[in-house]
Parts: C-alpha cells; structure tokens; sequence
C-alpha cells in the first residue's frame, strides 16, 4: 500500500473496524452489504407472494401456505424493504460514502463519527424491521403506505406489535439517512480537492448531494406523522382517528408529501451512475453539464408539488386533482431532458458494451417504459380507473426496478474494481445482465395488462373474483418470469467470490480509462485514500473525452495541462 | 382472455377508456420514437477500430435546439392530455348531474352494506332495501351514491364502470353513476382494508326497469315480513 504509515494504521483493525471504524469506504461495504442482504430478504418476500399468486393455496416451497396475515405482510415489508432498507442504503449511502470523498479527492467524510453513527442507527432499523415480521401476531399488512386508521388500530389490523415495529423501524432509518444526508452535503461543500470548482463536481456526486437535501426537506413532515401514529397506537390519541377529532387524509398527506419527492431521492444517484458509466465507455464529454444540473433541481423543486397525484380518489376536494394533473404532467419535462441529454452524449460516441455500460443502457431502455407509463396515472380521467389496480404496480416497478436492481448492478460492476481491487469476469456479468433484464420484462408486462383488466392490488386470491378469474395465464407467466430472473442472481454472486478469491487478477488503477479522482487512487485505496503529500489537485472537468488536441480519448481530471 | 378493457357499462366508462387510449398514442409515440432512437444510438456508435468519438459539450446553438425542439413538443403532448384528463375528470367526479336515484354505500371490515332506496324513491324511510354484498340499479337511471365507511378506508370500485372513489371514515363522499348495460358485474374494494380485504367482494346487478321494479317489490320489508 502506498499510505504513509502514519495514516495507514490510524483506523480500527479486525472485527472492531467493522464495528467502530470511520472510514467512509468501510462504512460504504457495510451498507452496501446490509442492503444487499435486505434485498435477498425482499426478494424472498417477492418469491413466496408471487408463488401464492400464480398458484393460490398451493404450499409454496420453503414456507408452506400462505394465509392472509402472511400475504399482506410479505407485500407490505417487500415495499418497505425495498424502497428504505435496499434502494436508499446501497444508491445513497453505500455509493455516496464510497464516492464522495474519492471522486473529489478528499481524505473521508467532514464527519467521519456521524457517518459512524449512521450507519449504526441504520442497521438498528433494519434488525428491527426483520424482527416485526415474527413477533406475535405476525408483521404489520397495513401496505408500505400504512394508512390510518387500518394502520393505527390494533383492532383494525390485528397486529399491534408489527405496526408499531414496523413504524418505529421506519422512523429510525429516516434518522439514519437524515445524519448520512448532512455528511455527504457538507462534505461536498468543504472537501473538495484544490481546484475542484462546483462545474468539475462529477454529476453522480451532485445527485446524491441533491436526493440527500430533497430527503431532508422532505421527510421532517413524515417524521412527525410517524410519532403522531406511533402516539395513536400505543398512547391512545386520536390525531387519525376521526371518532376522536382527527382525520385519516392527513396522514395521506404528510406520507405522500414525503413519498412523491422520495421517488427521486432515489433516482437521482442512478441518474449520476448511468451519466458516469455512459460519458466513460462512450469516450464522450457529458452534453450540457450546466444544463443537466439545472434540469434535475427543477425536477427536484416541482416533485414537492405533485403528491396529491396519489390521493386523486381519496376523497380529496376533486378541483384540487385538476392542479396536481398540470403539475405531474409538467414533469415529464425535465425528466425527458434528462433522457435527451443523455442520448445526445451517446451520439458521436464509441460505445463500449461492458458490463457496466449494459447496465447503464438497460437503465435507459427500462425506464422510459415506466416514464411514460406515468403518464396515464397523472392525468386524473384515466387515474380513475387505474388506480391501485396492478396497471400501478407495474408501472413503479418499471421505474423502481431499474432505479435500485439495474442502477444498483451497473455502479456495483462499475466501482468493484476499484472497491475490492479485483476485477470480475465480463463473461458471466453478461449472462448475469442478460438473465436478469429479459425475464424482468416478462414479469412486469404482464401486470400492465392485468391492470387494465381492472385487476386491483393487495389481493391474494384473485379466484374470488368472477372477472378477474380467468386472467390467470398471465399471472403464472409473471411468477415463472421472476423464478428465471431470481435464479440468474447466482450467476452474480458466483462472480463475486470468484473474483475476491486470492488468485484472481487484481484490478489496475484505472481499468475503464475514467476522468475522475476515484481512478487515480490505488485499487482497493487505502485508509485515507491516497498519501498524505500526494493528494490530488484537480485541473478540469470530468468529462473531457475524445477531446481533439489529445492522442489519447480521455483526459484524468487531476493531470496537470 | 383475449381482451384489452373489461366491458363498459356506465355512461362515463367509454370517456375514460378514450382517454387511455389517447394516452397511449401520445406516450406510445414518445415511447417508440425515444426507444427506436435510443436503439439506433447504440447501433450506430458501437466502438469501430480507428474512429474517435466526437468532441461535442453541448453549448453551441445548432446543437442545443436538439434539445430544444423535442422539448417543445413534448409541452405541446402535454397540454393535449392535461386537456382531455381534466375534462373526462371534471365530468366523472367534479359536476354531478341531479340525481334520479340515491343510494348509501358502507364499507366495513369486510363486506359492502347497500341501502337502496324503496318504491318511494327516497332514502333513510322505512321502505329503504338494505342487502350487503349485492347492489341492485337501475339501467339508464343516474344515481348518486353516498360513501360511508365504519372502519378504516376502503375503496368502491366498479370496474365495469371505471368507478373507484375511496370511503373514507367519518366522512360523506357523494358521486354518480348511470348504468348502461344491464348484467351483473363485480365490486371491489381496492384499498387495502386488514387481513379480509382479498375477499372483500359484492356484485352490481343492473336491471332493466320492470326487472329492477319487481326486485323492489319483492324485497320491500313488508314483502320480506
């Protein structure tokens, strides 16, 4: 290792450094391994209400029939999961702690013990989120919505135990993210190596640092509404309780004003993801730099004023649906540029079709497929109908799937040279791609279908349902499609412990030939990142690619001119 | 099988459907023309031996207004289906046409309570129909129904109407219905409601007018006693 001793031997060894360490790239694995293991536990959920779907009553291997209780609490924690303790810890946390520091050329996070803290707290949520799925009673099926007051009463949802976990488990990863959010936002402002102006920051930092101010501004009216439900179920008020002078609406507020913005905090570090991985392997300088960074703060901005596109046909006043229809259409503006901009970087481009860039690509394809989607649940005529019908349901799955799976694979093949110093095979990460992308289609397409048969969410025996009944061919399409794409995730664990073994090639500094700082660093980088008196210094931005007066396509943001 | 839609029978359910479909031909346009470019894209730049890629940043004019143009025509598709969703939205559940017939819905942990109006057409008078589970209507009739629920929020929902409103407790929501096709067709409830709601079910029987009177006679609680 190149680090001066001096810095080098400055963290926690062995177990304790899984424990107590401050480094941002150990904090970083953690994450990004909690998250992992929470979405084998999603996944799972997915498995055994997905099986009872296709097969209702059928025992489903390795967890027997599934009851009512069961069914609703595998479709509510797989939400819960999935959006708090997968998508925000690995797209945020684990790559924002990872990259933020190394690709500004910082030593660690301004606030390495509140990184610390964090992550301890995260992992307290996570522990106590598996937990209310067992106790007594079983798991909260109040739906990762948990509206009052089903989710407020015990003698209404039948879990008082779970539901109280359950929130208590969701309030406490807040904090986690608030603490997180607070680090990757100061460090950004204050850690950036000499030179580094706000224009040279590479976007994907940029989009965490937003997605982390959008959560905070967000999440505060949230935090409240879980004490006030917490205060409902354990302490006996009524602030959703209409029999008691409150208002089960409110609570659709507070979590949809909180929900909608949520939507991007986790698809704006995907945006910086695929905009690195697309400008590397198309050798070309991100089209509109300025532009791009604009377009998502006011994407940003205007996702504070579209919740109520959730509540059309909750018993809102129906002249407030006509203002919510304009701004959630008006949307698809700043999105679309986004895509724009992304493909006139590709245009004059050199594709290099590597693993990671076949993420990247996938991300693209996938999610225009649920952009536009959206558009039919924004327009409030047609939202009549297709709300909470699974036409919904595939709809955010074709914007969530390539949010957090495909987005979450295209930066882990990206960075896993440099995070474990060991590069993986491009071979099976293809299989891996392909295994996973084609069946993905095949699960969720259907369900538009269903969905515009009138086939509604949350339902676990659609045989009750005299027209609904006969549809059952495209269920048991979408669950054979979902066993395909869960059995290919072998391939990329397969991959992964073959590429840690001892044997196998280590990784250079700068495998794909990127700009950025992370690359100038050693493979995996040290504690501190680089030696003390060879901190980089930074004369560019970081997307000069195939620029003219130069032989080689790219230009590392740190050589000097 | 084999169909797209469930079979309209309100009179609002073919506005709605055409609002689908004129979605679907705005976003679908987008969608193809934005996948097939994309497509092309990966094609035609594929990394060749001995060709660079170009060096564009995307600050000169000729070269922004490929930004630009389709810009404006994604506002343009907008405005049409801000249009269109408004309209199909202000006439399904913001002005109700007066009503011919009133009835009460009440959702409950896990069953569906009609109150119909008896012979006297009123509600709330002592010849008022109560059945759970099964509603009863008039074809060509518009009804409002008053939406009640004694629990937790359930969903009314007609498929075959394209109707969902919630019921939400502690409040009234009044909305129309007027049923075209005669049949009989299921009701949800599309809010998750507690460990019942996978069979929280009823069924609408639209009735043609002499059907429709001889099930009120029928089951006029005189006729019931």
């Amino acid at each position: 290792m190149a680090a001066t001793p001096a810095h080098a031997d400055h963290g926690p060894q062995g177990i304790r450094k899984y424990l107590f360490s401050t480094d941002h790239k150990v904090i970083a694995q953690q994450y990004l391994w909690t998250g992992v293991f929470m979405a084998l536990v999603g996944g799972f959920l997915a498995y055994v209400f997905r099986m009872q779907l296709a097969f209702p009553g059928v025992a489903v291997p390795g967890f027997g029939v599934v009851s009512p209780v069961e069914f609703n609490a595998a479709i509510t924690n797989h939400g819960s999961i999935m959006i708090f303790w997968v998508a925000m810890p690995v797209l945020i946390a684990a790559f924002g702690n990872f990259l933020i520091p190394l690709m500004i050329g910082a030593d660690d996070m301004v606030f390495p013990r509140i990184n610390r803290l964090s992550y301890q707290i995260f992992l307290l949520s996570a522990v106590l989120i598996l937990l209310s799925m067992v106790v007594e009673g079983g798991g909260f099926g109040g739906a990762w919505t948990a509206y009052p007051p089903l989710s407020s009463t015990a003698s209404y949802n039948l879990t008082p135990l779970g539901a109280t976990l359950w929130v208590v488990a969701v309030g406490l990863e807040f904090v986690a993210f608030l603490l997180g959010g607070i680090n990757f936002i100061t460090t950004l402002m204050n850690a950036r190596a000499p030179g580094m102006k706000a224009y040279d920051i590479p976007i994907v930092c940029w989009m965490i640092v937003i997605a982390s101010i959008l959560f905070m501004l967000s999440v505060g009216p949230l935090i409240a509404g879980a004490v006030m439900l917490v205060f409902d179920q354990t302490i006996g008020t009524g602030f959703f309780n209409p029999a008691t002078g409150g208002d089960p609406i409110l609570w659709q507020h507070l979590f949809w004003f909180f929900g909608h913005p949520e939507v991007y905090v986790v698809l704006l570090p995907t945006i910086g993801v695929v905009v690195e991985i697309v400008t590397t392997f198309s050798r070309k300088k991100l089209f509109g730099y300025r532009l791009m960074l604009y377009t998502v703060v006011v994407t940003a901005v205007l996702s504070f004023f579209v919740w109520a596109h959730h509540q059309f046909v909750a018993g809102i006043d129906p002249r407030m649906a006509n203002i919510f229809t304009i701004t959630t259409l008006l949307i698809s503006i700043p999105i679309g540029e986004l895509f724009f901009v992304v493909f006139a970087t590709m245009y004059g481009g050199s594709l290099r079709f590597t693993t990671p860039m076949l993420w990247a690509l996938a991300f693209i394809a996938e999610f225009i497929i649920g952009g536009a989607t959206g558009i039919y649940l924004g327009s409030s005529g047609a939202d009549i109908y297709l709300h909470d019908t699974y036409f919904v349901l595939a709809h955010f799955h074709y914007t969530f799937f390539p949010i957090t799976i495909i987005g979450g694979f295209a930066a882990f093949t990206y960075w896993s040279p440099k995070m474990f110093g060991k590069m993986m095979s491009e071979r099976l990460g293809k299989i891996h791609f392909w295994g996973t992308v084609i069946p993905f289609n095949f699960v969720f397409i259907p369900l538009f279908f269903l969905g515009l048969r009138g086939q509604h969410r949350r339902i676990y025996n659609f045989q009750n349902f005299p027209e609904l009944a006969e549809l059952q061919p495209l269920r048991v399409l979408a669950t054979s499609a979902m066993l395909v794409m869960m059995a290919f995730q072998a391939v990329f664990f397969w991959n992964l412990i073959r590429s840690l073994r001892k044997a196998a090639p280590a990784a250079p500094k700068n495998p794909w030939e990127a700009n950025t700082l992370e690359w100038t660093a050693d493979s995996p980088p040290p504690h501190g990142n680089w030696p003390v008196d060879q901190m980089p210094k930074v004369y560019r931005g970081p997307y000069e690619y195939g620029h003219r007066d130069r032989e080689s396509d790219y230009w590392p943001q740190n050589e000097p001119a | 099988m084999g169909r797209l839609f469930p079979p309209e029978a309100s009179s609002f359910a073919g506005s709605i459907d055409g609002l689908i479909i004129l979605v679907t031909v705005l976003a679908g346009f987008w969608l193809l023309l934005s996948e097939g470019f994309f497509f092309w894209l990966v094609w035609r730049f594929r990394a060749r031996p001995g060709v660079r890629s170009q060096y564009l940043d995307g600050t000169e004019k000729h070269v922004k207004r490929w930004i630009t143009i389709p810009h404006g025509v994604v506002l343009v598709c907008d405005i049409f289906i801000i249009v269109a969703a408004i309209r199909v939205w202000v006439t399904v559940k913001q002005n109700l046409p007066a009503a011919e017939r009133t009835v009460r819905v009440v959702g409950q942990q896990w069953g569906w309570v009609f109150q119909h109006p008896g012979a006297d057409n009123s509600l709330d008078t002592a010849d008022d129909v109560f059945t759970t589970d099964d509603m009863y209507v008039e074809q060509g009739k518009v009804y409002h129904f008053q939406l009640q629920s004694r629990d937790v929020v359930h969903s009314f929902s007609v498929p075959v109407f394209r109707l969902k409103q919630d019921a939400v407790p502690g409040r009234t929501i009044t909305g129309w219905f007027e049923p075209t096709r005669t049949g009989t067709f299921d009701i949800q409830c599309a809010e998750i409601c507690g460990i019942g709601h996978g069979v929280m079910l009823g069924r609408i029987h639209v009735q043609d007018q002499a059907d429709h009177a001889a099930w009120i006679a029928a089951s006029a609680p005189s006729a019931v006693r």
